[in-house]
């Protein structure tokens, strides 16, 4: 398929795997953000390939593993209560929060339904006239154009039934963030290809001139992944620490701005909490007063939800430790064990972008760049 | 959700700004999706898609670069001042 095949050449990605052993001089540190790319490192071997001289550590970019169980929590709530239809993303639906997951709601009696699209949750809510939608929207800015256009959708048709429960999150104050903490090792980012397309990468300018640290804009197929490695090991040889837009096919300097204006229409910067990480300052983004009717948090009065008898506990969970790069998957002792992508015991192993699942699905597996 | 794979737009169904919808082709499926994002497309154009949205439009020449780019490499990576082997 066009843009797809041609970028999984064997023989290339061979010769640039060469390029790069040749032109490192010592092994670097380099994380990937986005939990996509973790999965394409893996299941191409790119990890295994290049790990004589480059060390990939696996960033926060999976929207489902940094969602705190409070917002788990409070979509499990919205489930139970009658006359509520609670519609999230597949994947949310077996990630733990402080007790349970949805699916465990579901087999309560909860309506939960999954969708591919919010705005399939507002053909939802027009199908059922009689109960009130709420979409649980997680995701990074890649997702965000979707749930505030879903909202916008909603205000023009006017649903009185639709409502958002938003724990959006931002890309760059998590970086800040890693970059800041004093065991901070990572020497180069390879930023996340899809969070770019829609903000942009003017804004990590200003990483570049604190940090001094080279970022490299990446998409998913083995070669622009192994291109992107191939410059940012190329700006650390030469102590010269730049931007590179390795996926220019996808990503303009100043992003997609006709998405960004439906992001900002209905959503303004907040504070946020990530799971693992706790709040980070401006690292998420909340629902606009003049939206707040299609804010499920402003609609619902919130309370606890009953414990299962048998809750799942997953605290012992090291979903911090991964996400921060901290540690790689297998070395967590539930790894493979008590902890597999069948029975996960947190959501990195949920997750189609979680670090433990791509370790599970091909480290094992011992796929290879051939 | 953030594995977005480019599809190529195969028809319009709605250019209304905020509703705007067209079919996309992916590997083998088509699906109907939102264009509010990428009103600009057109019929043959690739698309990324998430969440059933359409966040950008492939730029057909970029694409292209990344070869001239990697046959750079190819040369970049037998001169002296890159290629500086591991013992
Ligand atoms: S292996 Fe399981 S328990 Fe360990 S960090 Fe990953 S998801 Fe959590």
């Amino acid at each position: 398929m066009k843009y797809v095949d041609d970028f999984r050449n064997p023989e290339q990605a061979r010769k640039l795997v060469e390029q790069i052993r040749r032109r490192a001089t010592q092994r670097w540190v380099l994380m990937d953000v986005c939990g996509g790319q973790t999965h394409s490192l893996m299941r191409y071997g790119i990890e295994a390939a290049l790990a004589d001289c480059v060390e990939l550590i696996h960033g926060p970019g999976c929207p489902v593993c940094v969602t705190p169980s409070d917002a788990i929590d409070a979509a499990q709530y919205l489930a139970l209560q009658p006359g509520v239809i609670l519609a999230s993303f597949g994947d949310m639906l077996r990630v733990p929060g402080s007790q349970q997951t949805l699916m465990n709601i579901r087999a309560r009696g909860g309506e939960v339904r999954f969708v591919y699209s919010p705005i399939d949750a507002i053909e939802l809510a027009k199908q059922n006239p009689n109960s009130h939608v709420v979409f649980f929207a997680v995701g990074f800015e890649t997702t965000a154009p979707a749930t505030a256009l879903a909202i916008l959708h909603a205000k023009k048709l006017g649903l009185e039934n639709f409502s958002v429960l938003a724990s959006h999150v931002r890309v760059l104050p998590a970086m800040e963030a890693l970059l800041q903490d004093s065991e901070c090792r990572i020497q180069a980012f390879l930023a996340a290809g899809h969070v770019c397309t829609v903000t942009g990468y003017q804004q990590y300018e200003q990483l570049i001139q604190r940090f001094q640290i080279p970022i490299v804009i990446a998409g998913f197929e083995p070669l622009d992944l192994l291109q992107a490695i191939w410059e940012a090991v190329g700006m650390l040889e030469s102590e010269l620490p730049s931007i590179v837009n390795c996926y220019a096919r996808s990503v303009r300097p100043a992003g997609n701005q006709q998405a960004q204006a439906t992001v900002d229409e209905v959503y303004e910067i907040a504070d946020q909490a990530w799971r693992g990480f706790g709040v980070i300052p401006h690292g998420g983004l909340k629902i606009r007063q003049q939206y707040r009717h299609f804010d499920a948090s402003k609609r619902f009065k919130f309370e606890q939800v009953m414990p299962l008898a048998s809750s799942m506990g997953h605290d012992i969970c090291m979903s911090a430790e991964v996400m921060s790069g901290r540690i790689k998957p297998p070395q967590c002792p539930y790894f493979g064990v008590q902890c597999t992508t069948e029975h996960p015991l947190g959501a990195p192993m949920v997750s189609s972008e979680g670090a433990c699942a791509a370790y599970m699905l091909y480290h094992l597996r011992g796929t290879s760049i051939s | 959700m953030c594995l977005g794979v480019p599809g190529r737009v195969q028809q319009w169904i709605d250019r209304d700004p905020l509703f705007a919808r067209a079919i996309i082709q992916f590997d083998g499926v088509a699906r109907e999706c939102h264009m509010a994002c990428v009103p600009e497309a057109n019929v043959g154009d690739y698309v990324i898609v998430h969440a059933g949205v359409a966040i950008c439009r492939l730029e057909e020449a970029e694409a292209a670069r990344i070869f001239e780019e990697l046959d750079r490499v190819d040369v970049l990576g037998s001169t002296a001042k890159d290629a500086r082997p591991k013992e």
